[in-house]
């Protein structure tokens, strides 16, 4: 007999966006039961570093500053691949979820009146902060904003917010389970009632039955193996079960960003914060190549820009070759010893830790990397996933989707605690208006079905291939043929190549049938879901032929307003062998398509015009069956504030 | 100094196997060898012999970039954070056992989460808030310098390094431990939060809080993220004398 729990709002992941999530529907009464595969404070939030954005304007840089520029930037950020309306609510958000934080503790680095000194492109520049915004949250600069408007501390942001968030759990009571993972949605193709969970101290099998379950898993950067920033435990199982499920689309999953900045070779990120602090990218004849790059912006362009232009640098012989492939360095020396163990204090500690320099007088080798997934789960402005009642998602396992193609630093901290609230309060709201339709037999089915999987991976014998072998197949498969330039070719080898890999899972053997938790089960049964993940990022990136952000196609070099002002949804049918890709318009446009500001300005523009874009949005969310995220836009604009 | 170790060198790792789950669980230690690579971390390493030799071996790892706090374990006696432990720093034989105090989940991987849980919840390690959240308001002002101190003491990771490190807390079940008692501190510095020092002398100022410190301060030594765990200690027990002075 297999345990059931019940609890009104399952909320499936610890991060910033879960935790958040269950703040809200506790407050609000309900039962909460959070589910993390690690213990919350170690959840990857935990590394984010130099800042979350906010629109306070609290600095001379950060002059005039208001949620409209930080909107506006976002969608010049996401090549208009974001919902707009989306973006807009988020900025209006953002420095209400900056406030929040310091009220439950997060030390922000504070706006210090008088002379202050900081680098602005390549200069040493010094300015006098007004003793009247003396103590008030301080920002500082990041790639594709019109101000300052990173808030921080230190270089350790996501720490010091996710050690805030957690203790209000705490204080609430809020029950957290770690060392467990959610295995499978329990749904009968029409409504969810929670999910089947692993015990990993001991490898057994539970449901847990709600009123209503939140995946807000994190990102997915594992498919591309050690070729990421995220940690081992990113690895987008929570993405995957709503895939499963057969009817739940993701959102653009071919979006994918590299951070240009990870510390080479080992992949842990240095971050933006450096550039943004006045740090230099310099190539192998110590050039600042991003000078004459982009003019404007310099290293502060967006990350999928001046990572395609550090590819290309690395590619026309600029790279330091090393036998781990090509460098390139960053240069923070200028910035002095201080100012390098305060404000950068985290990435001082990783260079002196990881590679032995001190960046004060060494330059920090670092190439471009995987870093966050834009694509997720795909859910309408209040959360809700679609096709699915009863199912949400939030932060990065969401595509919410205010990132489009290309997801701006600093602003993935903020939408945790937006989102993260917004869907608590419609999760909270969808919990009150329901019942648990709990059928116990439905649990029961389910948790034996996902114990018959681990089953067969034990009985499995043979000489199949190991699991951690099909890993570094996919991982090679993803960087080589879905990175940072893709065509056609390569993009349709990833396709064969994921195929034959999902293939070999089938027949793959553990080496080891240890009794409990036995960590190459406990990976085995997430591989195949990986490579399902990769699978539709990949057939994603064929099939849309236009550049736009981080997707950028060398057969197909321009932004297609046209033909691809739409988001993909990707579904895997139940039993199908391959997924399924359709379209829906990006959303209603308020700023209509035009240049980002930084990278190239050569596009198809689109023939129709915005009326008739926007015109034609509603019809098709409608045909769709969507129209309840259309109109819950407005509904949380006004309560929200 | 590169931490790309002289390639060649032959490792030989003895680690600490034991499967709770397992039938007739045996505690034993078992060895591995491995051929050295350029900038090897233990999470390299431990990776390596799980993927090549050994997959049943449990141990931790996340962010494997000494953020998390996952991966604290024994090395060579000493508690350390396995992702930034390097191996160009360790002689040929690498001896890995899993954190005392702690309870052990399996091999190298030891409840450290629940543990700083129940020490979070003991002392209500949150912000007791003076007034609820005004969405409408501009945030409370605080001093750069002050904010900066906070920082300093809010970087704790929660590894477990120091507690498996302190004489105390190996043999004193309530003991707060230093990772505690930092904790503590912190919100003590804090002015959002409203408690003042005689709300807190009943938490700290025990023989499960500072005064059952045995004044080793291993726990300094060791703290991968180098808090100024002495300085804490001088605080608290100052803090200590000036209440029980203000309670006479
Ligand atoms: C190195 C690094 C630095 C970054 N720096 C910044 C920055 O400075 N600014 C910024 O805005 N963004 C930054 N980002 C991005 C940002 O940190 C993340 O996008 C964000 O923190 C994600 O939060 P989340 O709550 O969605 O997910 P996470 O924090 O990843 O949490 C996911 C949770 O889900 C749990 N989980 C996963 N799968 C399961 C399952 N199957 N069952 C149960 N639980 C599960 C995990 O245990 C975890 O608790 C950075 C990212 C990286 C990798």
């Amino acid at each position: 007999m297999h345990a059931i729990e019940n609890t009104d709002v399952l909320v499936i992941g610890g991060g910033l966006a879960g935790e958040r999530c269950a703040i809200e529907a506790a407050a609000a009464g309900h039962a909460v039961l959070i589910l993390s595969l690690v213990p919350p404070r170690r959840s990857h939030s935990c590394a984010a570093q130099g800042g979350m954005q906010a629109a306070l304007g609290n600095c001379v840089k950060a002059d005039g500053d208001n949620p409209t520029t930080h909107y506006i930037d976002t969608v010049r950020g996401s090549d208009w691949g974001a919902d707009q309306r989306v973006a807009r609510l988020f900025a209006e958000q953002a420095p209400r979820a900056v406030r929040e934080l310091a009220h439950m503790g997060v030390p922000w680095t504070r706006v210090r009146g008088g002379r202050n000194s900081y680098f602005i492109r390549g200069e040493r520049v010094s300015i006098e902060e007004s003793v009247d915004k003396q103590g008030l949250i301080m920002h500082r600069d990041f790639g594709g904003t019109a101000k300052w408007r990173a808030c921080y501390a230190a270089a350790g942001t996501g720490h010091a917010a996710l050690y805030a968030i957690d203790s209000e759990v705490l204080r609430l009571g809020i029950t957290v389970r770690d060392r467990v993972e959610a295995m499978q949605l329990i749904h009968d193709g029409k409504r969810c009632i929670g999910a089947v969970v692993r015990c990993l101290r001991t490898g057994r099998f539970f449901s847990v039955l709600a009123k209503a379950t939140v995946i807000a898993t994190g990102g997915h950067g594992r498919i591309f193996g050690q070729y990421t920033t995220n940690a081992t435990i990113n690895e987008g199982m929570g993405a995957a079960i709503a895939l499963n499920t057969g009817v739940v689309p993701l959102g653009n999953m071919e979006a994918v960003q590299f951070h240009p900045t990870a510390l080479a070779p080992s992949g842990i990120l240095i971050t933006e914060g450096c550039r943004g602090d006045g740090g230099y990218l310099l190539n192998r004849e110590l050039q600042r190549f991003m000078v004459d790059a982009e003019p404007q912006k310099q290293e502060l362009a967006s990350r999928d820009v001046v990572s395609r232009h550090m590819a290309v640098q690395m590619r026309d012989g600029h790279g330091v070759e090393t036998p781990f492939g090509p460098h390139l360095w960053l240069d923070l020396r200028h910035l002095g010893s201080a100012h390098l163990r305060t404000k950068l204090r985290e990435v001082y500690e990783i260079c002196r830790d990881f590679v032995g320099i001190d960046p004060a007088n060494e330059l920090i080798p670092v190439r471009p990397t995987q870093h966050y997934s834009m694509g997720g789960i795909r859910v309408g402005a209040d959360g809700q996933a679609y096709n699915l009642r009863g199912l949400f998602a939030a932060g990065e396992a969401a595509c919410w989707d205010m990132h489009g193609f290309n997801r701006l630093g600093g602003n993935s901290l903020a939408e945790t605690i937006v989102a993260g609230r917004i869907v608590g309060m419609r999760a909270s709201e969808f919990a009150s208006g329901h019942r648990h339709e709990a059928d116990l037999d439905v649990g029961t089915d389910a948790c034996q079905q996902a114990e018959q999987r681990a089953r067969e991976w034990l009985q499995r014998s043979g000489s199949g291939p190991s699991v951690y072998d099909i890993r570094n197949a996919m991982a090679e498969t993803m960087i080589n043929h879905v990175g940072i330039f893709r065509h056609g070719d390569e993009l349709a080898k990833a396709v064969d190549e994921l195929r034959q890999q999902l293939h070999d899972c089938s027949v793959a053997v553990l080496r080891s049938k240890a009794p409990g938790m036995n960590p190459e089960l406990t990976f085995a049964l997430r591989l195949e879901n990986m490579l399902r993940l990769a699978l539709v990022t990949a057939m994603g990136a064929l099939a849309r032929t236009e550049s736009r952000g981080a997707h950028s196609r060398t057969d197909y070099p321009l932004r297609d307003d046209e033909r691809w002002l739409n988001r993909t949804l990707a579904r895997w049918p139940t039993g199908n062998s391959m997924p399924e890709l359709s379209y829906e318009p990006v959303g209603i446009l308020d700023l209509p398509p035009g240049h980002r500001g930084y990278g190239d300005d050569a596009r198809i523009p689109m023939q129709q015009t915005i009326d008739e874009y926007n015109g034609s949005v509603d019809a098709l969310q409608i045909a769709a069956g969507r129209l309840d995220a259309t109109n819950f836009n407005d509904s949380v604009s006004r309560s929200a504030t | 100094m590169s931490r790309a170790s002289p390639a060649g060198r032959r490792l030989t790792f003895e680690i600490f196997r034991f499967n709770p789950q397992a039938e007739q669980p045996q505690p034993h230690m078992q060895r591995f060898e491995i051929e050295e690579t350029p900038y090897m971390s233990l999470f390299i390493a431990l990776n390596t012999i799980r993927e090549t030799m050994d997959p049943s071996l449990q141990f931790d790892f996340a962010c494997r970039s000494a953020i998390c706090g996952s991966c604290g374990m024994m090395v060579n006696g000493k508690p350390s954070l396995g992702c930034r432990t390097l191996t160009a720093d360790l002689p040929d034989l690498i001896r890995l056992q899993p954190l005392p105090v702690f309870k052990l989940i399996g091999d190298l991987s030891v409840d450290t989460g629940v543990w700083f849980r129940e020490m979070a919840a003991s002392s209500e390690a949150w912000i007791h808030a003076k007034q609820a959240f005004n969405p409408n308001a501009a945030e409370e002002r605080m001093d750069d310098e002050l904010a900066a101190t906070l920082y300093e003491s809010d970087r704790c990771i929660e590894c477990g390094c120091c507690v498996a490190a302190c004489g105390a807390a190996r043999f004193a079940k309530d003991f707060k431990g230093p990772a505690g008692l930092n904790r503590i501190a912190r919100f003590m510095m804090d002015p959002r939060d409203e408690r003042d020092d005689s709300d807190w002398f009943d938490v700290f100022a025990t023989e499960d809080g500072v005064f059952g410190c045995l004044g080793l301060m291993a726990c300094h030594d060791i703290c991968p993220k180098e808090l100024p765990l002495l300085e804490v200690y001088a605080y608290l027990r100052r803090k200590a004398l000036t209440t029980a002075r203000k309670r006479d």
